[in-house]
């Protein structure tokens, strides 16, 4: 039973207590720590994604543009295409945010279990959300770019105020990641994340003043778009890619912030509930 | 039970048959230093389950501990507790003379863990997972190339180095689990099940590399219903049940306490061994059905009443069972 107690092959030392030093709340080095994780893990498909984010506001461009440039060639005062690549802009800041923010973290969270080894780490839950989300959000404003850069090739006139645009999809982003993460942390099974795709995400998306403009529709739907976050991002996309910004910007920017400040906080608090018991 | 902890470690004997290794006895230092871990009366419920219940746990710095126990005897949510990712209802929990939770993070710095449940990134490779960790970890930056090198070596995976992780073997996975809570060099580990579900020969590898943390001074607490990993690894031997220590001491101190120095094992037909279990039952001898057989613990005190069976040396096993019943929920 007790059988021989050779002394072990490898032996590891603990390194001294003298080497420690006090940690904080919301450490750089914590928060770098996780999103070196995301950058390892990007490492292996950011090749799909850069595809895709080019493919997709191409088609867009194509499709929309171009095929409904024939019945309304003069929307507002902007032609269709500056129209509809800014409004991709916003279009593909949601969807590369929202959906990692719900479909990453509960794989992640439920299934992979990454968020409990990295919690056992010396990193707290607040660093861990925000961590994440700063790193979606990163990319989604990066990424966002995309659809301008496509809208060259169509003929899309840059612009200074462009420079902007990365910022403004950053913003926005780390908004929607933060939804994203909400719905994660209340869903039961991943499958209860189609009730918010196709009754929040899709609706959402559409009346923001993405495709068409949001005075083409009736009051009330109007006024549904003026707490519609996307419908703000939209407009100072827009208007910065277009050399339009105005007193009216200050107010998008304002709702966005604010937006990225609720949803941040909000999913610090339901995830960290379900994460530590 | 903390003070218990003590003299029992003063009084230790190693093993039934070798003689003690002076390594492994920790030595008069332990009441001059801290506890690495200590928990005070804690208790922890969900919902109108109580998962740990009043618990008192003290483990001195430099040993190797087990936490023993049946499926559902609160060891996993003790574990998840001791890094804050379950927080107690009631009690006081120290770990490496940090207060939890308020100081969580700072005992986390100095912890190493090795979950129960493998929660390793798939599509990253080893190296990359270790310098993740050795990044979470606050290794500074020029050494974590060292740190995730010596980890890979601890954990025998050098050759694997940059394998993802969804192509290594379940063995190589555990060992990774391994090397990612040894990558900053930890004062303290906790292994929740280490061993469970890997084969023979990856369970002794992983048994000598546990050995050789507490050679090197490392304070090791590790969850196991293998009453065999507990024998050979750990100088104390906790056992829960219930949410909480129902007996403690080394494994020879529980095994002569619990079920004496041999136990009788008789076999035969169902018939016969109900009629023995009746007998031990009259007598007032403790007895277990042990498979095939009836065992009877204390057998060196049955005098001329005892049946025709097989004696051997009691076990681990023998206390165990006597000490946390037969019974399977």
């Amino acid at each position: 039973m007790m059988s021989s107690r050779a002394q072990p092959e490898t032996v590891v030392v603990a390194r001294p207590p003298s080497s420690v030093r006090r940690v904080g709340r919301l450490e750089p080095a914590a928060l770098a720590g996780v999103m070196s994780r995301d950058v390892a893990i990007f490492g292996r498909y950011w090749k799909a994604t850069t595809f895709s984010s080019i493919v997709q506001p191409t088609i867009y461009l194509l499709a929309f543009g171009l095929g409904f440039e024939k019945f309304a060639p003069h929307l507002l005062h902007v032609s269709y295409v500056p129209y509809v690549a800014t409004g991709v802009v916003a279009t593909a800041v949601l969807f590369s945010s929202a959906f990692p923010g719900m479909f990453n973290t509960f794989i992640r969270w439920q299934f992979q279990r990454t968020y409990d080894a990295m919690l056992a780490a010396p990193v707290d839950v607040e660093e861990l959300i925000t961590a994440e989300m700063l790193w979606v959000s990163l990319r989604a404003g990066v990424y966002g770019v995309a659809p301008l850069l496509v809208g060259f090739a169509f003929g899309l006139a840059p612009e200074w105020g462009m420079l902007l645009v990365p910022l403004i999809g950053f913003v926005t982003g780390f908004g929607f990641v933060g939804f994203g993460v909400t719905v994660a942390a209340v869903a039961k099974t991943i499958d209860n994340f189609n009730y918010i795709t196709s009754a929040v995400l899709t609706p959402m998306f559409l009346v923001a003043g993405t495709f068409f403009p949001v005075s083409s529709l009736p009051v009330g739907v109007r006024q549904v778009a003026q707490v519609n976050p996307l419908y703000h991002c939209v407009q100072l996309v827009r208007d910065a890619s277009l050399g339009s910004l105005g007193t009216a910007d200050l107010g998008h920017a304002a709702v966005l912030l604010a937006f990225a400040l609720l949803m941040w906080r909000l999913a610090i608090s339901q995830l960290g509930r379900r994460l530590i018991d | 039970m903390g003070e218990a902890c003590g003299s029992v470690l003063a009084s230790a004997e190693r093993g039934n048959a070798e003689p003690p290794y002076s390594v492994r006895v920790p030595d008069e230092r332990d009441q001059t230093v801290p506890p690495a871990i200590s928990l005070r009366g804690v208790t922890k419920r969900f919902g109108a389950i109580t998962a740990v219940n009043g618990l008192d746990l003290e483990v001195p710095a430099g040993v190797c501990f087990g936490l023993l126990g049946p499926n559902g005897a609160g060891k996993s949510t003790t574990m998840r507790m001791l890094t804050a990712q379950a927080l107690a209802d009631e009690g006081e929990i120290a770990v490496l003379g940090f207060e939890l939770p308020r100081e969580s993070k700072q005992s986390r710095l100095e912890m190493g863990v090795v979950p129960q449940l493998d929660n390793l990134d798939v599509e990253l490779t080893c190296r990359q997972i270790l310098t993740v960790f050795a990044r979470l970890y606050r290794v500074p930056r020029g050494e974590r190339p060292a740190a995730v090198a010596r980890a890979l070596e601890i954990a025998n995976l050098a050759p694997r180095a940059d394998t993802i992780v969804r192509e290594l073997s379940g063995g190589m996975r555990r060992r990774l689990l391994v090397a990612r809570g040894l990558i900053h060099s930890p004062r303290l580990v906790l292994l929740d099940e280490p061993t469970v579900g890997l084969d023979p020969q990856v369970r002794q590898e992983l048994w000598s590399l546990i050995d050789g943390l507490r050679a090197g001074g490392v304070t090791v607490l590790m969850s196991t219903h293998y009453i065999e990993e507990a024998e050979r690894l750990a100088d104390t031997v906790a056992v829960m049940s219930a949410g909480r220590i129902i007996a403690q001491g080394t494994p020879a101190e529980l095994v002569r306490a619990h079920a004496g120095e041999q136990v009788l094992e008789v076999y035969g037909p169902p018939e016969h061994l109900a009629q023995v279990s009746e007998l031990a039952s009259e007598h007032g001898w403790a007895s277990r059905r042990s498979g095939p057989a009836v065992a009877i613990m204390r057998a060196e005190s049955l005098d001329g009443l005892a049946p025709e069976g097989v004696r051997r040396p009691a076990n681990l096993e023998d206390a165990f069972v006597a000490l946390t019943g037969e019974e399977i929920e």
